[in-house]
């Protein structure tokens, strides 16, 4: 019996369970009394976030399989029937759309937390690169389910983004035919992208564990990126956390709810409601709002392999993030300079987006050039130079300090608990 | 874990009144935000088990007009309703007399046993019944004249062998039940409608 767990539970049904499978224990261990830095802000809400919305993703995307065609003749109005037939069918499938876009706004905010406050800095490169793999599945996932409705927005977009695969060299064309499984966009590319977008949520959930198992060795960063020093700087996830999630969760699904029930296709494309033409192009192309930038990138470089190059570069680069930014100090906040250019760097992903939205004409080339070279230099030139040249503030010695120093003991941190602290 | 509810238990002390035991307002909070959870959780979950439910599309077809004037003496026909058999039986008279003279004694299921019971009044030569066997869902043989339809001159189930007579009743099982009556009304004297 060496190998039984001796389980601390008192309710004998959960102590019998935990003693064979300790899954209570490990749920205890990991996300009730563990340990978490006490100066979270509500950046740190959005890993939460995103994974209630990647379950909400998934309850509604299995419940509209169960209504829908993958197959060119039935898509479109399969799509229709559940908007109109299907009991809440609109609320089940705006509630999918929309989550679509809801996920990239939690996501890119998440990253701009990594980016922001150093999370990606070491011990935490592989959880940070395992989060670059979670975007780039996430993005696929996206686009191939933003085919399945088969609007024209959907047929041509499947073709433009099979098409970059054809910039290839060689191998280009080859590549194209095997996603179609033909010579265009039909029926076994929409079969398959169905299969595929199903199947890929769940590859996610599997990237995510890893993520979430990486971050539980290394523990969370925090808003002043110093190491956890003594118990006294960390909080136990629960109640604390669970409770400081609950809000943001609530708040969220507010914001959500009132873009399901008031502007459920604000951020669609009215070409959409078009049903498929492989034989038009719609006038105005645009991909869906989270891939602007992107997009931007692509149509800023006049050269067909080098534009695809360096949209996938624009993402690869995030993989080396760690080992390009030479700082040691992780948090902006005493990076006098990179406080400032992370926000220079946001503006240039945001005009980016703003570019890829308007035809490639005029301003928005000279200014699509501009964005995509400072996205390009940021990471490449300005991080490795700016981490040996930039003087840091001094760092607080530690996580309980600053708090101390600036509130001077709060209502929970009271002269008798802030003697033990100074001790250790 | 400890420490926490230490840290609670003295940081309520001061809203805590003696008389109410060990529930505190921490308690009352912490099942105002379950039951809350709880309600939207529910709220949540019925769209979606409800979109599970026939569609609006599926329940417009819930109705289909037959016209009678085809179907011969002695012979059956089977309508598809809601995707289920429907058997239009056009009865002969000793049809008729045989079903109406078995007392309700001699049947296996005796509810609505009554061939007055099965029939619309001043139809009795028109029988209706649901086409699917009571004892596993098969379609029973006896709608054409060559079928076999058994002993008892209505239907033979071929699955399990179940009979049953003129009237659509069980007689010899393993079938627990009498054919289905479906809902139907007499539009005219030749076409009714179902569902």
């Amino acid at each position: 019996m060496a190998g039984l767990h001796k389980s601390e539970f008192a309710n004998p049904v959960i102590n019998w369970i935990d003693t064979r499978l300790p899954i209570f224990t490990m749920m205890q261990k990991e996300y009730g009394v563990f340990p978490t830095p006490k100066n979270f802000n509500y950046l740190w809400n959005f890993g939460a976030l995103a994974m209630v919305i990647l379950m909400i993703m998934i309850i509604t995307g299995i419940f509209l399989a169960m209504n829908y065609q993958p197959n060119t003749e039935l898509a479109f109005n399969s799509v229709q029937h559940i908007m109109r037939d299907v009991n809440y069918g609109w609320l089940i499938r705006y509630t999918h759309q929309n989550g679509a876009s809801m996920f990239f706004i939690v996501i890119y905010i998440h990253i701009f937390r990594g980016l922001y406050y150093g999370s990606y800095k070491t011990p935490r490169e592989l959880l940070w690169m395992l989060g670059v793999v979670i975007l780039i599945l996430m993005m696929a996932t996206a686009f191939m389910g933003y085919v399945l409705p088969w609007g024209q927005m959907s047929y041509w977009g499947a073709t433009v983004i099979t098409n970059l695969f054809s910039a290839f060299p060689v191998v280009g064309p080859k590549i194209v035919t095997l996603l179609w499984g033909g010579f265009s966009v039909d029926n076994p590319t929409l079969n398959r992208f169905f299969a595929l977008h199903y199947l890929l949520p769940f590859v996610l959930v599997g990237v995510i564990f890893l993520h979430v198992a990486a971050l539980h060795i290394t523990g969370s960063n925090n808003p002043l990126g110093i190491d956890v020093k003594s118990p006294q700087d960390t909080l136990p996830f629960h109640p604390y956390y669970t409770v400081k999630d609950s809000v943001g969760i609530c708040a969220f699904l507010a914001f959500f709810a009132a873009i399901i029930f008031f502007f459920p296709n604000m951020l669609g494309d009215p070409n959409n409601f078009i049903p498929a033409n492989p034989l038009q192009t719609p006038a105005d192309i645009v991909p869906e709002w989270y891939f602007l930038p992107y997009y931007a990138i692509l149509r800023s470089v006049p050269n067909k392999l080098l534009g695809v190059c360096m949209m996938f570069g624009s993402l690869i680069v995030l993989f080396v993030l760690p080992w390009l930014d030479t700082s040691r100090i992780r948090s902006a906040r005493f990076r006098p300079v990179y406080k400032w250019l992370i926000w220079v760097w946001v503006l240039a992903f945001v005009v980016l987006g703003v570019c890829g939205a308007h035809k490639p004409e005029g301003i928005w080339v000279i200014l699509s050039r501009v964005a995509t070279l400072y996205y390009f230099a940021h990471f490449l030139v300005i991080l490795p130079v700016l981490g040996k040249l930039e003087r840091p503030l001094p760092l607080p010695e530690s996580i309980s300090q600053p708090v101390l120093g600036r509130r001077g003991g709060g209502p929970l941190l009271g002269a008798a608990a802030a003697k033990p602290m100074e001790k250790a | 874990m400890a420490d926490s509810s230490a840290a609670a238990a003295t940081h309520h002390a001061p809203g805590h009144h003696g008389a109410a035991g060990d529930v505190t307002k921490r308690d009352l909070l912490q099942l105002i935000a379950l039951a809350g959870a709880a309600i939207g959780g529910g709220a949540i979950a019925w769209p979606l088990i409800d979109s599970m439910n026939p569609s609006k599309d599926v329940l417009a077809l819930s109705s289909v007009e037959v016209d009678l004037t085809p179907i011969i003496e002695g012979q059956g026909i089977v309508v598809s309703w809601q995707g289920k058999p429907i058997f239009v039986r056009h009865r002969t008279a000793d049809e008729i007399k045989q079903a109406q003279q078995v007392k309700l004694s001699e049947l296996l299921d005796p509810q609505a046993g009554l061939d007055k019971d099965r029939v619309k009044s001043g139809h009795d030569q028109w029988l209706v019944v649901v086409g699917i066997c009571t004892h596993l869902g098969c379609i029973p043989l006896g709608n054409k004249p060559a079928d076999p339809r058994g002993e008892y001159g209505g239907w033979f189930c071929p699955c399990h062998g179940s009979l049953y007579d003129t009237s659509g009743r069980v007689r010899h099982g393993p079938a627990p039940l009498n054919l289905a009556l479906p809902p139907y009304a007499f539009e005219s004297d030749t076409k009714i409608k179902v569902g």
